[in-house]
């Protein structure tokens, strides 16, 4: 029960992140129709701006290393620390969730960017044409943060309070080896107070409800004088929050690199296509279940019964779904059918 | 009368022509042996120039490791070539290396990208062969990258000098005349690491192992586990993950109610960073089980990816292959010279690709030619000191290096942003040493068409 339960707590926390990325992923198709292969970059670039973040925080002046002798090498003092003291070196611990205030502007300039600047043309274009086009954009993003930072993972800590783990077993009446880290419980709420905040604003806000109905309808509400082009461009800048800021967050749990949005994007691309392309709800539905699903197909008494199984779980579902219900689980019938 | 004294018969003048025959068919192949021995691929002839091939991985997930490579292939060239402060060329003995080039020919240097890919590995190595001529090509650091390196060193006979490389079957099963291994391997790791597991962690443990799923992981696995369960230990479960997993909580959580106490991580680079910070996450390192701490261990360590994982590392044992903080003078003065010309000190992928670069050619210098078969036998049962591993045996029968190994821990209490791992115990050399036909493998001859 103890493995069960852990394993549900790793599904939903992995499912958080799959989901949050494929909501912006089914936006964009939703509204631009555009399948976007660099959606995983913006992912990546959320994460490295929880790094400059941090960065920033611990701008430090050089001073002489006196333990290296063989040559001169140095170290840093923050200037935080020089100024503020205690309440430097505070700010410097909550630097992840300090910085989705650094994210949320930053992304919505890159994602703005991005559609302004490349993605607009591609509207009339195919499919693979978007494809090819958005996957390069993805290549260049990737080989532009890794020649500011490198190729190796880059630690960010989890403010102090929140190391460790919560000891659930014992508040749920398992035992004590039922402990999750506390981090990823944080990440799982976000992710589901991120979610709720995009459903709540496309649902009961009129500017939400203009962009539902230019999804289902465009030409319609373009007659009724209505420049859904400009919502549809904002609507592409909040999907590169979304995706940047479960970028941030996820930080403490995997050490950024220039390559971790690619290894999202076809996972998050699966999903959408599970849950139905342009389906919001499918997308989230489908990014929970085939994150349960991953980590239960990783159990060792799965593994043993189906070697392999691990690895190939959710291609499996993608290829079953797509035979019997190929507008996903979700998806509005019509819709990627032909 | 005749001018001879007899008559040539049919008979003697068939004999004769065919004693003609046969020598002037003999002739050339017993005059010019020599000199087609000496007819060999990318031989630099007059040139005033000779070139080497640096083979790293410029992109991918090891790039920053191939980043160092490079720079101490780098250094290595500029030491070689008389320039800089010589580097381990002062330090290293016995050394026929003079400072002015090999052989007096001017080192240059091309580079590749082997994007950690066997076959993005080959068609760059191909390249640098086909198109620039290089001599030699070295390069890591990637166990499956390298075996297929050798293989094509063997098939164009051009020799190639290994990088990082930790996998037993580089010099075991895929061992290769042309291809020479520096660094030590899995099955020295885990030597070198029993007695000191044993000591700090002690002989009644039940280990769960992670393993990266390629070449690498396998052979690390079975040598850690045959090492543990030597000392005792149990083995609890070994479950493979896929090279770049990124998270890995769901292979870890089945560690929790396991019933082990030992995590073993088989991983490398960057799925050592995220297994490692993820195992810690979760608290394996808090928890006790089967009243007794439960401890991570990490057989293959390297300092970049210490740094990777920040404080995760503090008090976690591994192996490494060398660490800049070693005193002895070959190491100081690559350290010096490393840090000098580039502002922090190298990683041990820079160490063994820099040693390797220098023992290619001190064996030229020996041999007199770039002749490959005879440089080959100079490296064959090479026996030299002060190049930072104490003295090492460059072993002719399976192309392995045998030294120092060194145990060491992610240090809890680091003095400067390069002090993170502490070295606990150098291994002698003698205690990580195995029978040449240990692992089964063959060379190959020395001369290749």
């Amino acid at each position: 029960m103890d493995a069960f339960v852990l394993q549900v707590l790793n599904g939903l926390d992995k499912g958080g992140a799959y989901a949050l990325i494929a909501l912006g992923l089914t936006l964009v198709f939703g509204t631009l129709g555009v399948v976007n292969f660099a959606h995983g970059a913006l992912f990546m670039l959320g994460a490295f701006c929880a790094v400059t973040f941090n960065l920033l925080l611990n701008l430090s002046e050089r001073v002489e290393d006196p333990n290296i002798t063989a040559f001169t090498a140095y170290i840093d003092q923050p200037y935080l620390e020089t100024w503020l003291g205690d309440f430097g070196t505070q700010l410097m611990d909550y630097s992840v969730p300090l910085s989705i205030l650094f994210t949320i502007p930053v992304m919505l300039a890159i994602g703005l960017a991005m559609e302004r600047g490349l993605i607009r043309f591609f509207y009339k274009r195919s499919h693979a044409e978007q494809i090819l086009v958005t996957f390069g954009l993805a290549i260049v993003l990737q080989e532009i943060i890794k020649s500011f930072f490198g190729a190796n993972p880059i630690p960010v800590s989890a403010p102090d309070t929140f190391v460790g783990t919560a000891a659930i077993g014992s508040l749920i009446g398992l035992g004590e080896g039922v402990a999750y880290p506390y981090w990823r419980l944080i990440y799982l709420a976000f992710s589901i107070v991120v979610i709720a905040a995009v459903f709540s604003f496309l649902r009961f806000t009129t500017y939400g409800m203009v962009v539902r109905a230019g999804m289902a309808d465009r030409e319609t509400v373009g007659l009724l004088g209505i420049n859904i082009q400009r919502r549809f461009t904002v609507v592409f800048g909040l999907a590169a929050i979304v995706a940047g800021l479960a970028g941030a967050l996820y930080t403490p749990i995997l050490p950024p690199d220039y390559h971790m949005g690619m290894d999202f994007l076809v996972l998050s691309f699966v999903v959408v296509v599970v849950g139905g392309m342009g389906s919001l709800g499918g997308a989230v539905a489908a990014g929970f279940l085939l994150g349960i699903l991953q980590s239960f197909a990783s159990m060792n008494e799965v593994k043993d019964l189906f070697p392999g199984i691990d690895q190939i779980i959710i291609y499996l579902v993608a290829v079953v779904v797509l035979l019997l219900r190929p507008r996903g689980l979700m998806g509005r019938k019509g819709v990627m059918e032909t | 009368m005749s001018l001879f004294k007899k008559e040539i018969s049919r008979r003697s003048a068939l004999k004769g022509a065919s004693a003609f025959a046969g020598s002037a068919i003999a002739a050339p192949l017993v005059f010019s042996k020599g000199a087609w021995a000496q007819e060999f691929l990318n031989d630099p002839g007059d040139s005033p120039t000779v070139t080497l091939g640096f083979n790293v991985p410029q992109t991918g997930a090891y790039a920053d490791e191939g980043a160092d490579e490079l720079r101490a292939y780098e250094l290595a060239v500029k030491h070689i070539n008389g320039e800089g402060d010589g580097g381990m060329i002062n330090t290293m003995t016995p050394t026929s290396l003079g400072g002015n080039g090999l052989l007096g020919k001017r080192v240059e240097y091309v580079t590749g990208d082997t994007q950690t890919s066997a076959d993005e590995a080959r068609s760059s190595a191909r390249r640098m062969i086909e198109r620039d001529g290089v001599i030699m090509f070295s390069g890591g650091s990637s166990s499956s990258v390298a075996i297929a390196q050798q293989s094509l060193a063997q098939d164009m006979g051009v020799i190639f000098m290994n990088g990082l490389t930790h996998s037993n079957d580089t010099t075991g099963k895929d061992r290769r005349r042309y291809g020479f291994r520096h660094f030590f391997n899995a099955y020295m790791s885990g030597l070198a690491l029993g007695p000191v597991l044993a000591d700090q962690i002690g002989t009644e443990r039940r280990a769960y192992h992670l393993t990266a799923d390629y070449t690498w992981g396998w052979t690390q696995e079975e040598s850690i586990v045959n090492t543990t369960e030597g000392l005792g230990w149990e083995t609890v479960e070994t479950v493979r993950t896929p090279l770049g997993a990124g998270d890995f909580s769901q292979y870890i959580t089945p560690v929790l109610n396991s019933g082990a106490d030992v995590l073993v991580l088989n991983h490398y680079g960057r799925d050592m960073v995220n297994s490692l910070t993820q195992a810690v996450q979760f608290g394996l390192r808090d928890r006790e089980a089967n009243g007794q701490n439960f401890e991570v261990v990490v057989p293959l360590y390297s300092r970049l990816m210490a740094q990777g994982a920040g404080e995760n590392i503090a008090g976690i044992l591994g192996t490494t292959n060398w660490h800049w903080t070693l005193s002895d003078p070959g190491s100081q003065a690559f350290v010096a010279s490393f840090g000098q010309e580039y502002g922090f000190p190298p990683s041990q992928a820079a160490h063994t690709c820099y040693c390797q670069a220098l023992l290619y050619a001190n064996a030229v210098e020996m041999a007199g030619t770039f002749y490959p078969p005879e440089v080959i036998r100079a490296l064959e049962d090479f026996e030299f000191d002060g190049m930072g591993n104490g003295p090492t045996l460059y072993r002719g029968g399976d192309h392995q290096c045998f030294k120092d190994v060194l145990v060491v821990q992610g240090n809890p209490d680091p003095t400067s942003q390069f002090d993170l791992l502490q070295v606990v115990q150098e291994v002698p050399r003698e205690q990580v040493t195995y029978p040449v036909d240990f692992f089964e493998g063959e060379l190959g001859p020395y001369e290749v068409s």
